[in-house]
């Protein structure tokens, strides 16, 4: 079985790659030459996934109106491995690129552990002026306790709730998204529009309202005064309103055969959506993309967007970035610069109509070519203002290091409890114990 | 992690201990040093090798597992001493990812085996086109872990997946294959299975070429039947052959991880919803790659390489003792 053995050698490698990188500790901290802004510089970019910045010709914007700059931008398809790398890479101190891709996911560890491995943007001298572009949380949670500012934001996922019109059509729902808004005002008010789908004769057999719990728990986790975490950043899952709240509406969605507990992001997941299993899903901003990706053109005109429930309240965000400059970089403040120009408002309109990013800048969310913006796939839904409206009203939720893996113990069980039956208070105990696996040690 | 390396012991894998040479006793220690001095310079490559990425990752695991540290700060852990193996001891998901790893080490090992041992018995008649026959077994073993593991994943699918409209077609009910305890270590035991078994038929049948003829026509002027001629001629043959398989599975059993991680088919490391098929080598990637709690993974990987060290002891030991009462 010596194959096998070397799946797990190569996790072996992994760590011994590590350990040979940590023991070279060592910071270049010799820049000190006076900064020379017209220099020849190359900056060199590290990020993941789809960020969009060459696709959207931004980088070669820029080389025009800065001659002296060249940009080369590595990227990783997936933020996990990503996030994997850069953790080696702050542990060693080397092997970093002038500008860094920080996710959603770890912003809080990078604020925790590594906030002065990382370039201030708050020490500015146009700190304030810059602040002024983004939502107040969106800086926020790229801000230290000591004050520090790791990054500055990219784009955001305000959330909404997705349909399909055909499948409410044949449910004999009404397809109007402001009527199916009001009727959904509140989650439970969702649930009920839940129950009236699936006790239609009409509708389509294999098919059920929402493709999982986890659409309902990880939105309205968010909409709690707490999520994951206390004021501090400390992990507190089993007395959070938030996880209570989305777990007791997300465990009866589950328990009531509303769901049709699919793990989100496995391949059941993406078969599913080509095969109508599933008729609404929380959908954030960029999760658009993904599902007009996964029904080609042919699927133009069958997804509608309508608000998120409770998002009156308050909305939800899921993902989002932002860019910071490590202090080992070479080019701090050519890369600062750039990190600058990157996140303006005026860039970050040109995000959103030409990648479909939504700004986590006020200023370009309501710059009309955003506001205003409307998709002919998405049956002509005002995206633009359904999702600046949500993005207006998020409110500020204390995050953590360890809220994805906290999440995926959360929404793993609420899959036991979709298909495999399993009694919500079980499943309850074991996410936390899940939980406190991850934060306990 | 180091545990890759442990070899079985050479005993076991040869048949008769090889002729040494024997050392002259006039020679002096000083004159024989001199004497092998390019055999060491022959050989030192590899113990350099072996000491930068097999002692040294050994001992600083070791190491390593005795703080409390995280992924992106190794060295500033701090001392715990043993605390990372007494929270192992007393962690659910431990004992939880020990029992799963037990089970599906069984259900992949011995049928695994049995059917390794059967084939080779074919492939050992002359058949036309054994060539052929014998490469074919071997495919599998040459596909990649991964790609085998993803294709296996979408044949196991609970809504779309060809296992279960196979399943309703003959009007059963459809499994939800990844969900349940059994069904999905079954569905990963059939990986393993399919991918190891021709790798086992074809060590079996180098070793049943070995086996001279003349004891099979002897057991054939006694009157023994094809299939008793198997029990008693060609079994107790390759007995030593039959160990050394078990024991190299068993390790390949216990350190069982790409298929585990990419069965779920979206990347998470719990091993299903309620960690039902999570294997020990899953747990060690979990607390350090998700978790990033590389204490706690150094100490399940030395919990892991202290199981195999016990496995492949008592196998030995079982094997030496069935050897002994035989003779």
């Amino acid at each position: 079985m010596s194959l096998t053995r070397r799946a797990t050698a190569a996790a072996g490698a992994a760590l011994a790659a590590v350990l040979v990188t940590t023991t070279g500790c060592g910071d270049d901290d010799a820049n000190a030459e006076p900064y020379d802004p017209d220099a020849p510089v190359t900056i060199t970019v590290g990020l993941f996934g789809t960020f969009g910045y060459e696709e959207a010709g931004l980088y070669e914007e820029y080389m025009q109106l800065n001659p002296n700059v060249t940009i080369e931008e590595t990227s990783i398809a997936q933020s996990a491995p990503y996030y994997k790398a850069l953790q080696t890479r702050l542990a060693a101190g080397s092997g970093l690129e002038d500008v860094q891709g920080i996710e959603s996911g770890f912003v809080a560890d990078i604020v925790t552990n590594h906030a002065d491995q990382f370039e201030d943007f708050g020490a500015r001298d146009d700190a304030a002026a810059v602040k002024e572009n983004f939502y107040d949380w969106k800086y926020a949670q790229a801000t230290s306790e000591d004050g520090r500012v790791v990054g500055l934001g990219t784009d955001t996922g305000p959330q909404a709730m997705c349909f399909r019109k055909d499948l409410f059509e044949q449910a004999g729902l009404p397809t109007d998204r402001a009527e199916l808004g009001t009727m959904w005002s509140d989650w439970d008010g969702y649930l009920d529009v839940a129950r009236q789908y699936e006790a239609s004769p009409t509708k389509p057999a294999d098919s059920s309202f929402v493709d999982s719990p986890a659409s309902i728990f990880s939105s309205a986790v968010y909409q709690g005064d707490l999520a994951y975490d206390d004021e501090d950043g400390n992990p507190v899952p089993d007395s959070s309103d938030g996880v209570e709240t989305a777990w007791s509406l997300a465990s009866e969605a589950a328990a009531d055969g509303l769901t049709a507990g699919l793990d989100q992001f496995s391949d059941e997941w993406d078969s599913a959506f080509s095969n109508g299993a599933f008729a609404t899903i929380a959908c954030p901003a960029w999760m658009l993309g993904y599902i007009t990706t996964q029904l080609g053109d042919g699927g133009a005109g069958t997804w509608d967007v309508a608000p998120l429930p409770g998002q009156s309240e308050q909305a939800s965000n899921w993902g989002g970035a932002w860019l910071g400059v490590p202090t080992a970089a070479d080019d701090k403040e050519a890369a600062m610069e750039l990190v600058e120009w990157l996140t303006a408002p005026e860039q970050q309109v040109k995000m959103f109509t030409r990648e479909a990013h939504f700004p986590s800048s006020p200023q370009a969310a309501e710059d009309p070519a955003v506001a205003g913006a409307t998709s002919d796939y998405f049956s002509g839904a005002p995206i633009g203002a359904i999702f600046g409206e949500s993005a207006e009203n998020i409110r500020r939720t204390p995050i953590g290091p360890y809220d994805t893996q906290i999440q995926e113990a959360f929404t793993t069980a609420l899959g036991t409890v979709a298909t495999a039956g399993t009694d919500p208070d079980e499943a309850w105990e074991s996410a936390l114990s899940s939980a406190e696996q991850v934060t306990g040690g | 992690m180091t545990i890759t390396s442990t070899s079985p012991p050479d005993a076991v894998v040869l048949g008769p201990p090889a002729t040494r040479p024997a050392v002259q006793p006039s020679r002096r220690k000083n004159n024989r040093l001199t004497h092998n001095r390019w055999g060491y310079a022959y050989v030192a490559p590899f113990f350099l090798v072996f000491g930068a990425f097999s002692l040294y990752p050994f001992l600083y695991t070791a190491w390593v597992s005795l703080h409390r540290t995280s992924l992106s700060d190794i060295d500033g852990g701090t001392w715990v001493g043993l605390e990372n193996y007494r929270n192992l001891l007393q962690s659910e998901f431990f004992w939880n990812a020990a029992r799963n790893t037990l089970t599906i080490g069984i259900l992949a090992t011995v049928p695994q085996l049995c059917m390794a041992l059967g084939l080779a018995h074919l492939l050992n008649y002359q058949l036309r086109g054994r060539t052929f026959f014998r490469t074919v077994m071997l495919m599998p073993y040459a596909t990649s872990i991964a790609a085998a593991t993803l294709v296996f994943a979408q044949l196991f699918g609970r809504d779309y997946g060809l296992i279960n409209t196979a399943l309703e077609a003959v009007g059963l009910d459809p499994v939800d294959w990844e969900g349940g305890t059994w069904s999905s270590q079954i569905a990963i035991a059939t990986i393993v299975t399919w991918r190891w078994t021709g790798y086992n038929a074809l060590i079996y049948l180098a070793a049943m070429q070995s086996i001279p003829g003349e004891l099979y026509e002897a057991a054939e002027i006694d009157g023994a039947s094809r299939w008793k001629q198997f029990l008693h001629v060609t079994i107790p043959s390759l007995r030593p052959t039959i160990v050394f398989t078990i024991i190299v599975s068993t390790i390949g059993a216990v350190q069982l991880f790409g298929e585990p991680l990419l069965f779920s088919g979206n990347g998470t490391t719990s091993g299903g919803g309620s960690g039902q098929y999570q294997t020990l080598g899953l747990l060690m990637y979990q607390q350090g790659w998700s978790n990033f709690n590389i204490g706690q993974a150094a100490s399940t990987a030395w919990a892991m390489f202290l199981i195999i060290l016990v496995v492949v002891g008592l196998n030995a030991l079982v094997g030496r003792l069935r050897a002994r009462a035989d003779r």
